[in-house]
């Protein structure tokens, strides 16, 4: 498993034109650079002329930085900035399905309970259960789970909205 | 000639999108459209027929019409415009538009597309153009509904043409211009994410002015910046000021008079020794518009060590891009140049200009006529028989260095070389641009025998449209260049470097009706260039130069200024 340096993870929310092309031009700016994104949001904001974007990668602050900067250049997009967990709060959601015995049911079960997540569906072997939490959250989970027979899991990226009267 | 049929796609009053968008390029004041046609641009192309406005120049090879466009919008700091049809011949201006990109050329190149419905789907002739380019351009569109070519048109020359200029691509699918537009033709721009900076921050200037304080040995960069914003007359006016000494570098010849006490020229890797020398004994620089690019800058852990660094730049993203600065303005140069003269006061520099007198002195621009004919002693006679008056475009390598060494500029938008992407094969066409854009001043094109024959062709739309272009083929039957590196820092192991072969390049002028002159040596030269320069029409003279002239000083890549080599080494280079 790769680990990962909490403190290099950076969120950065980008509100950009709803037009064909401006997923690719801003992940281009990051993908020049040779950087991955770890992960990526775009829905519709509340004026439907414009989306919304948001990205975690990891990296260089200053490279980062630089990063930002190019993409506030593009045509496209309205205005893009980084986010941090004192001025913006953030939240990440997680399907996990995972196949139970008749002995283990009860363990996932009482691990549903006490992580105050939901179960979605289920049939005679699977159930899929769903986790909405900061990333921590997610990943704590993950590792419980991950004791049983996790057949697959999907994670929806982390989505960030600044705190208070300003929008993010 | 025929006379002119009705097009037979016309619809009674209505405009077809191809008529709209020549009407709106009408509308924009475009002047010519470089340009190439195919299936695909046929109802443009249609449009063209009509329009008395405009002037449709059909060039050889689409890459020459990108360069052309670049060559006419340096001249004349009007946005060029491209034309051309899908496929192959939008793949073509894929280097004429990196080009433009990397030195921020406002450009508007039109590629024809497949019809909408075939979009996707490996039509005959389709490219990706909006996906391939996308790294490539300021910011480009696929227009699917001819209602949105009036707006597209609208916004690609502001988006080009204002802030930090570039290129914007316009993809056109058939069905859009063969299609109705009914749209208003001159519409509201939808541009909610671009911004023009139109104020500075005051505190930030007085910021920088603040730094000035105290320097005894200060120096300012001037880039293409410079050029773009026009604040030539600014920067002179603030480096008289300050009493400071000023390099250029190579896009920013033209931004302050190289024949100005002041001005130590070029600096760079093959900048001029006291340019450099100076760099590395300032004690504060000020970039106005030049983005530090590693041709400069070299090594940037070596770079101006303890001097202060100031940055003026109208793009946000290059404060600190490179070199981590002291103080920054964001802001046209013009506009932040102008402020800051305001708050600057003279400083004592009498000491630090004996210093860079003493490097002129001691380490001049030379050449030796010695052992045979040198290319820099026919830029140097160019450059004192047009009296530093012509308008001058180089190709790329040695012919570029020592043109931007030998011929001093003191006047904007008089200049053209390829700088940022360093592109063989610009010089003949950007100097056709040039010539169309203005057409009653002398053009120079100063062109190696490599380069030269990546878009000779071209010398057909010189021919045709009697644009008296002096063509200068430095030919030394190698690819200079890297000849040279390959001598310093190769053991002179040459590899694919021999241009044994070239044609006649007087018969090929001849062949394309141009007149063609031969000089091959250092007697009669002078007379030649004159008579090329009397000349009325395009003419090229091939220079058979010495084979292996070096351009010096130079600084191995990856070096700092402190490691410049202003003589050829004895020993081999580490
Ligand atoms: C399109 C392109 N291909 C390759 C290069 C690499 N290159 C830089 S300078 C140079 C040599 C140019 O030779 P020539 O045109 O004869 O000019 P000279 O250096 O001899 O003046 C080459 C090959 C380039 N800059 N552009």
């Amino acid at each position: 498993m790769k680990t990962k340096d909490k403190s290099n993870i950076h969120t950065i929310s980008f509100l950009v034109a709803n037009k064909p092309g401006v997923l690719v031009r801003v992940a281009l700016v990051f993908a020049r650079r040779g950087y991955n994104i770890d992960s990526l949001v775009v829905s519709p904001s509340l004026n439907e002329k414009f989306s919304r974007m948001t990205i975690t990668a990891q990296g260089d602050p200053e490279i980062l930085d630089q990063i930002i900067k190019q993409a506030s250049k593009l045509v496209d997009v309205i205005c893009a900035g980084e986010h941090s967990e004192e001025d913006a709060v953030a939240r990440e959601m997680m399907l996990v399905k995972v196949k139970y015995t008749s002995t283990s049911k009860a363990i996932i079960l009482k691990q549903v309970k006490k992580y105050q997540t939901s179960i979605i569906d289920e049939d005679d072997n699977t159930i899929i259960i769903s986790q909405i939490g900061t990333t921590d959250d997610l990943d704590e989970f993950e590792e419980i789970l991950k004791k049983h027979v996790v057949i697959e899991m999907v994670r929806s990226g982390k989505l960030v909205m600044v705190k208070g009267q300003e929008s993010t | 000639m025929s006379a002119k049929k009705k097009s037979p796609i016309k619809l009674q009053n209505k405009l077809t999108g191809g008529e709209a968008l020549i009407k709106c390029l009408e509308n924009h004041g475009v002047e010519y459209i470089f340009g190439f046609p195919g299936g695909v641009v046929i109802p443009i192309y249609d449009a063209i027929v009509n329009t008395k406005k405009i002037k449709s120049i059909l060039v050889r090879h689409e890459q020459g019409a990108t360069h052309m466009a670049d060559g006419y919008a340096r001249a004349t700091g009007k946005p060029g415009v491209v034309l051309v049809t899908s496929g192959p011949g939008a793949t073509n201006t894929v280097t004429g538009i990196t080009n433009a990109m990397m030195d921020s050329i406002p450009m508007v190149v039109f590629t024809g597309q497949v019809t909408t419905p075939m979009l996707g789907k490996d039509a005959f002739q389709e490219a990706d153009m909006f996906g391939c380019t996308l790294p490539f351009v300021k910011h480009s569109y696929l227009v699917k509904d001819a209602n949105d070519i009036p707006r597209v048109v609208k916004e690609a020359f502001h988006i080009c043409n204002t802030g930090r200029p570039g290129p914007v691509l316009v993809d056109l699918p058939k069905d859009t211009t063969s299609g109705i537009c009914t749209a208003n033709l001159d519409p509201n721009m939808d541009l909610p994410g671009y911004t023009v900076q139109t104020t500075i921050n005051k505190t930030d200037v007085k910021n920088m002015a603040k730094m000035f304080k105290g320097s005894k040995k200060p120096l300012l960069l001037v880039g293409h910046g410079v050029v773009i914003a026009k604040a030539d007359q600014e920067v002179k006016e603030l480096a008289e000021k300050l009493q400071s000494p000023v390099v250029n570098t190579l896009l920013g010849k033209g931004g302050f008079p190289e024949t100005h006490p002041l001005s130590l020229g070029m600096l760079g890797m093959h900048g001029t020794a006291y340019a450099n020398k100076a760099l590395v004994n300032c004690d504060l620089i000020l970039s106005i518009g030049c983005r530090w690019d590693d041709r400069i800058n070299g090594n940037n852990d070596e770079f101006c060590i303890g001097a202060k660094k100031l940055h003026i730049d109208i793009d946000p993203a290059e404060i600190g891009k490179v070199v981590k600065v002291d103080a920054a303005v964001v802001g046209d140069a013009k506009m932040v140049v102008k402020e800051l003269i305001k708050h600057v006061k003279p400083l004592d520099t009498n000491a630090w200009k004996q210093e860079c007198d003493f490097y002129k002195k001691e380490f001049p621009l030379h050449y030796s006529t010695d052992k045979g004919l040198p290319a820099q002693y026919i830029i140097d006679q160019i450059y004192k028989i047009s009296k530093g008056k012509a308008l001058v475009s180089t190709d790329v390598g040695q012919n570029q260095m020592w043109s931007s060494q030998f011929y001093k500029i003191d006047k904007r938008d008089t200049w053209y070389s390829s700088g940022g992407l360093g592109t063989m094969g610009v010089g003949l066409p950007a100097a056709i641009g040039m010539q169309f854009g203005r057409p009653n001043e002398l053009v120079v094109a100063i062109v190696g025998d490599g380069g030269f024959q990546m878009t000779a062709q071209e010398l057909t739309t010189a021919f045709i449209h009697k644009l008296p272009v002096k063509v200068f083929i430095l030919d030394n039957k190698y690819l200079g260049m890297v000849r040279q590196w390959q001598e310093l820092f190769f053991d002179n192991r040459l590899s694919g470097v021999d241009l044994t072969g070239n044609p006649d390049f007087v018969k090929l002028a001849e062949a394309y009706g141009v007149k063609g002159i031969r000089i091959s040596s250092v007697k009669g030269a002078p007379e030649k260039i004159k008579a090329a320069f009397a000349h009325n029409g395009p003419v090229v003279v091939h220079c058979e130069v010495v084979k292996c002239g070096n351009v010096f000083p130079m600084i191995p890549a990856g070096k700092s200024a402190y490691h410049m080599i202003v003589e050829p080494p004895k020993t081999k280079i580490k």
